[in-house]
């Protein structure tokens, strides 16, 4: 006969435990088949992603500690984590792809500032140190949350099983980051002057490089199926920046855009002056000692 | 904003289907919202669960130590007001 009460415990659960039990692995049962494309490629479109996420991770960590409110500290080291664990699950796959004898650490941490594929709104110091504040911080989550979010929406359908995989999960993640960052603009416009002083100059600082994101790149257009077009998340983008800043009755920036250098950007490894001072600090223990662990 | 602005929530959060929500701590926010927002990221973390109640601190009344004997003494010597003349089946968790 049935246990009626069998629904009260999940099946698996560990009973000492009486919060916090019912884990999975990030891609359990997902499939590793490599779609019939040129590997370099998928090679560089997961370092894309993968590096998006690692270097905005190491921005948002910064703020461990320095948060101005103790629930706020963990609210950004959650979102930062998130980001960590898409550019581990990312630059695993790149290793796996590229069948080179490297693996996430080697591609974290052992390589140099132009191979890295991240657009350069990650990279920038939007605070806690002088290259920005709270409010910088908060604009940038924005737009990196609602930008990588539309994107990811897309990467769902990719051909790849383990890029729609990573999007499948990283859609609730970055729906709730970007819902996080919505929050804090509504209430930094509608506090004090000085509060909406300092989001207005955050959107204006960050905007200068909201152009790169849509910008099509080669490899991602060679990629039809697996990756996605990010010009094709523009209107989405577009659509929710402006509802987030018309309902905290704020203007859209109109910050001249930080252009690319002869025509390249962060994807191709041109990056800013902030780049080479975070990869050092990212690095440095790895490269330092080799090999070590804790 | 200074902190001491932020009031005080206390945090509820239902861990799996069928039990109650249990009370684990409590919180500053700016508001209801927020405060929502911020027991998910300080004590959901790690997959504790499937609902959360928040609710500013100021909004409970609670029971005085000094009405501890009036309150609680009475039914110390009550036994029979437990169900502990019947036998519990094995399989029922949570009772």
């Amino acid at each position: 006969m049935d246990n009626a009460y069998d629904g009260l415990t999940d099946a698996g659960e560990e009973k000492h435990w009486a919060f916090g039990t019912g884990f999975t692995a990030a891609l359990a049962g997902v499939g590793r088949d490599i779609p019939a494309v040129d590997r370099d490629s998928l090679t560089a479109y997961c370092l894309m992603l993968g590096d998006d996420a690692l270097v905005y991770s190491q921005r948002l960590a910064e703020w461990c500690s320095r948060a101005p409110e103790l629930e706020e500290d963990v609210a950004l080291a959650n979102i930062a984590l998130d980001l960590l664990g898409q550019a581990r699950l990312l630059l695993s796959r790149a290793a796996e792809v590229e069948d080179a004898g490297r693996d996430e650490d080697a591609l974290a941490y052992l390589r140099d500032e132009r191979q890295f594929r991240n657009v350069r709104l990650v990279e920038l110091d939007c605070g806690p140190g002088p290259g920005g504040d709270f409010g910088t911080t908060i604009a940038r989550l924005l737009v990196f949350s609602t930008w990588r979010l539309a994107v990811f929406q897309r990467l769902v359908g990719s051909a790849d099983p383990v890029l729609a995989a990573v999007a499948a999960k990283g859609v609730k993640e970055l729906a709730y980051h970007r819902d996080h960052a919505a929050q804090w603009v509504l209430r930094l416009a509608g506090g004090t002057e000085y509060s909406r002083e300092r989001i207005v100059a955050g959107l204006d600082k960050v905007w200068a490089f909201t152009e790169e994101l849509f910008a099509t790149h080669p490899i991602e257009a060679e990629l039809d199926g697996v990756a996605v077009d990010p010009a094709a998340a523009r209107a989405e983008f577009d659509q929710v920046i402006d509802t987030v800043l018309s309902a905290a009755g704020l203007e859209r920036p109109r910050t001249t855009q930080v252009a690319a250098l002869a025509g390249q950007a962060g994807r191709d490894g041109i990056h800013t002056e902030a780049m080479g001072y975070l990869l050092a600090e990212l690095q440095h223990i790895a490269r330092s000692m080799p090999g070590a662990v804790w | 904003m200074t902190r001491s602005s932020w009031p005080l929530y206390e945090v509820f959060v239902r861990g799996k289907r069928g039990l109650n929500h249990v009370h684990v701590g409590s919180l500053h926010a700016p508001d209801d919202e927020m405060a929502l927002r911020n027991a998910r990221d300080l004590y959901t973390r790690r997959n504790e669960g499937v609902s959360i109640w928040v609710v500013k601190a100021e909004a409970i009344t609670a029971s005085s130590p000094d009405e501890k004997d009036p309150f609680f003494a009475p039914s110390g010597d009550k036994v029979y007001r437990h169900p502990t003349f019947y036998a519990i089946p094995e399989d029922v968790p949570h009772l």
